[in-house]
């Protein structure tokens, strides 16, 4: 199917190329980890770091990465217009989104796995106790967030003051994904999981994934011609 | 596939609000022609170029490919225009080969490894196919980027600036190049600053200035004291706005 | 063309309902004076009078926005963008009223400014959305009309989620001072306020676009100079 094909050729792609330079990987990495570092400073009061504080900051830092990422990856897509070159493919519109989007949420995924055990670290809470519900967690509200992000991102392509819109567009339509996977993570760490707020919120996540992907592709091809 | 014999311009304008980048352009580019496209900058050159990739909507006017428009073709009439940008569109830390293959994946091409070396082999390039393109000196990026664009052999090709940074040799392996696809039926559109180049090759040579298009000529020799000409005189005085919609 | 035409002339009826509009904004305020006094609440709940109106209007503009947006993507017509952004514009203004007259009202009945009540925390989020599209109208550059038009449409399906995620996130820490929510008072007071806010709503819209269709008619005539 050609929309696979597509797909996967964009995702090989962006992948060798991040392997061979390692630029965005590595930086948004970093960055996460400071992240991690200073809200620890902030929260943690002689040694003791507060109830809850684990999840919260896990995914703050990992927004304000994937914030960053995005944003480098489609300025590098600006940098030889390679992105010009993409949308003048005959390759369904659509099919270029699926690409980009999923190597995005590998570049996050990737990042997820090396700050999960490091906020459990600095923060003493037990994120591996139920490691299919964490994984469910992680990778819908992922998604969520990329699926928006990658659109938003390769729209602001060209456009002025591109760094600072993308978060103000962003993060109030990420809101649902932030309190959802925030609210799930924070259920793992309990003594007694609950697994019906469990349940909860990862079906809102993934209701959440399938109708922004959905839109996502729909509009995209709408939305990246100019007219 | 959708083939076409001619793509015709026809009374194109694009503008953004206030500012109008193209107006009311018309011409008609034939197959087995080069075509150029000359102007100081801000002519409207890149403009009308992705108008005619189809990358943007003329604001008035419309464009044909043969018989059809591209809201009549949709996608498919992407495969069959091959773009040279200013910018070269490649991936810098991808090697040269890794670059064409992929771009012929994305043009549905059937053996993209394969057209990707034969296009390496054609450009002279086949020594460096492994190595990153940003350890290539410009002259050879310019003609991995000339590879890309004709790698699934479009009807359309289209060229912005492309002698720009060239030394002679490179100048004239591109001549030669562009020479051959008017041989092969292609339809060749270049903007171009390099007058003395274009000297000689250009079938038809577009004269724009401030997005009008004031001077078309064919066969045109002995391009700058042409263009100097045409470019001093006097800008068109405005028509009296006669059945404005 | 003639579409554009009867954008920017005024239509008949504006200025005798414009009339209307203000004569009956200054008979509201006379006419809640005198509705009975509610029971437990006294004489604060009567900002009631405004605030529910004004969210509904809140509320409308934010459907006037998502279709007008939705549409212009589709059709590619000035006009529908032109509605679009005068909806937004009125989603903030409206939002604004919303969000000030809730607070005061908590404040005076409950003693604190800010309850989470998931009514008002959900119409924050979506007024932030609002914000953030007059933001990209503004600053975005060229191309921030379809920028607009997509964050447009995804603030409206993000509507229902982010509803969800707040009062489900609520329900589940509850607060130590019970729970308040607005209530929803029926009365002639009620609708008359409602009619008011729903009448200044059509004529502020109205206004707009024709602020706008006389903008690209200058355009438009500038341009022809030229020709």
């Amino acid at each position: 199917m050609s929309f696979l094909r597509i797909l996967w050729l964009i995702l090989r792609k962006d992948l060798t190329v991040e392997i061979r330079s390692g630029e965005i990987a590595l930086t948004a990495l970093l960055f996460a980890v400071s992240c991690v570092l200073v809200f620890a400073f902030a929260f943690v009061r002689q040694g003791v770091p507060p109830d809850g504080a684990a999840a919260a900051v896990l995914w703050i830092a990992v927004l304000f990465a994937g914030t960053l990422a995005l944003g480098r990856t489609f300025d590098r897509e600006r940098q030889s217009e390679t992105l010009r070159a993409l949308l003048l493919a005959p390759a369904a519109r659509p099919a270029v989104y699926a690409g980009k989007l999923a190597g995005i949420v590998a570049l996050m995924l990737g990042i997820e796995l090396l700050l999960v055990p490091l906020t459990a670290f600095l923060f003493q809470d037990p994120l591996f106790a139920h490691p299919v519900w964490l994984a469910a967690i992680l990778l819908t509200g992922t998604l969520g967030f990329a699926s928006v992000g990658t659109l938003f991102a390769a729209m602001l392509v060209r456009a002025r003051s591109r760094d600072m819109l993308l978060p103000v567009l962003l993060y109030p339509i990420s809101v649902p994904v932030i309190i959802a996977s925030v609210q799930g993570t924070d259920a793992l760490l309990q003594p007694e999981i609950n697994v019906a707020v469990l349940r909860f919120w990862v079906t809102l996540l993934t209701c959440f994934d399938v109708v922004f992907v959905t839109l996502a592709l729909w509009t995209f091809e709408a939305l990246m011609t100019e007219s | 596939m959708i083939d076409f014999e001619t793509v015709a311009v026809d009374r194109v304008s694009r503008h953004f609000g206030r500012r109008r980048a193209l107006s009311r352009v018309t011409f008609t580019a034939r197959t087995g022609a080069i075509l150029g496209l000359l102007g100081p900058n801000g002519a409207g050159k890149s403009t009308m170029l992705a108008l005619l990739a189809t990358l943007a909507h003329p604001s008035e006017g419309r464009i044909r490919y043969g018989v059809n428009e591209v809201s009549a073709l949709g996608a498919a009439v992407r495969a069959r225009i091959g773009v040279l940008g200013h910018d070269l569109f490649l991936y810098p830390e991808l090697t040269a080969f890794e670059n064409l293959a992929f771009f012929a994946g994305l043009y549905a091409i059937a053996d993209a490894p394969g057209a990707a070396r034969a296009a390496l082999t054609q450009a002279g390039l086949a020594d460096r196919a492994d190595d990153p393109v940003s350890s290539l000196s410009r002259g050879m990026r310019q003609r991995v980027a000339l590879e890309r664009a004709l790698i699934q052999g479009p009807r359309l090709v289209l060229l912005d600036e492309p002698f720009t940074g060239l030394d002679d040799r490179s100048t004239a392996a591109l001549t030669a190049r562009l020479a051959g696809l008017r041989q092969s039926g292609a339809i060749v559109i270049v903007a171009t600053h390099d007058l003395d180049v274009a000297d000689g090759l250009l079938d038809e040579a577009l004269f724009l200035r401030d997005g009008r298009l004031v001077e078309t000529m064919a066969r045109p020799a002995g391009l700058r004291s042409i263009y100097r000409d045409v470019m001093s005189r006097p800008a068109a005085t405005p028509a009296s706005p006669v059945g404005r919609a | 063309m003639t579409r554009d035409h009867d954008d920017i002339s005024l239509p008949g009826w504006f200025l005798p309902a414009a009339a209307i509009c203000g004569l009956m904004f200054a008979a509201s305020p006379v006419l809640i004076a005198y509705t009975p006094y509610e029971a437990e609440m006294g004489l604060v709940q009567k900002i009631f009078y405004y605030h529910l109106p004004a969210a509904w209007m809140f509320l409308l503009g934010g459907i006037v926005c998502g279709v007008a947006s939705a549409r212009y993507l589709r059709s590619r017509s000035a006009r529908h963008d032109r509605v679009a952004w005068a909806a937004a514009e009125l989603i903030v203004l409206f939002g604004a009223i919303t969000l000030v007259t809730g607070p005061l009202w908590a404040r005076k009945t409950w003693g604190v400014w800010w309850t989470w009540d998931v009514r008002l925390t959900s119409s924050l989020v979506s007024w932030l959305i609002a914000v953030a599209y007059l933001l990209v109208r503004r600053y975005g550059g060229p191309g921030s009309d379809r920028l607009g038009a997509g964050l447009a449409l995804f603030g409206m399906a993000n509507v229902p989620f982010i509803y969800i995620s707040v009062n489900f996130w609520r329900t589940i820490h509850p607060l130590t001072t019970v729970v308040p929510t607005l209530p929803t008072s029926f009365g002639i007071p009620l609708w008359f306020c409602t009619f008011t806010f729903l009448l200044l709503f059509v004529l502020l819209l109205r206004l707009r676009v024709r602020l706008e269709a006389q903008r690209a008619r200058l355009d438009t005539l500038y341009l022809s100079l030229d020709e």
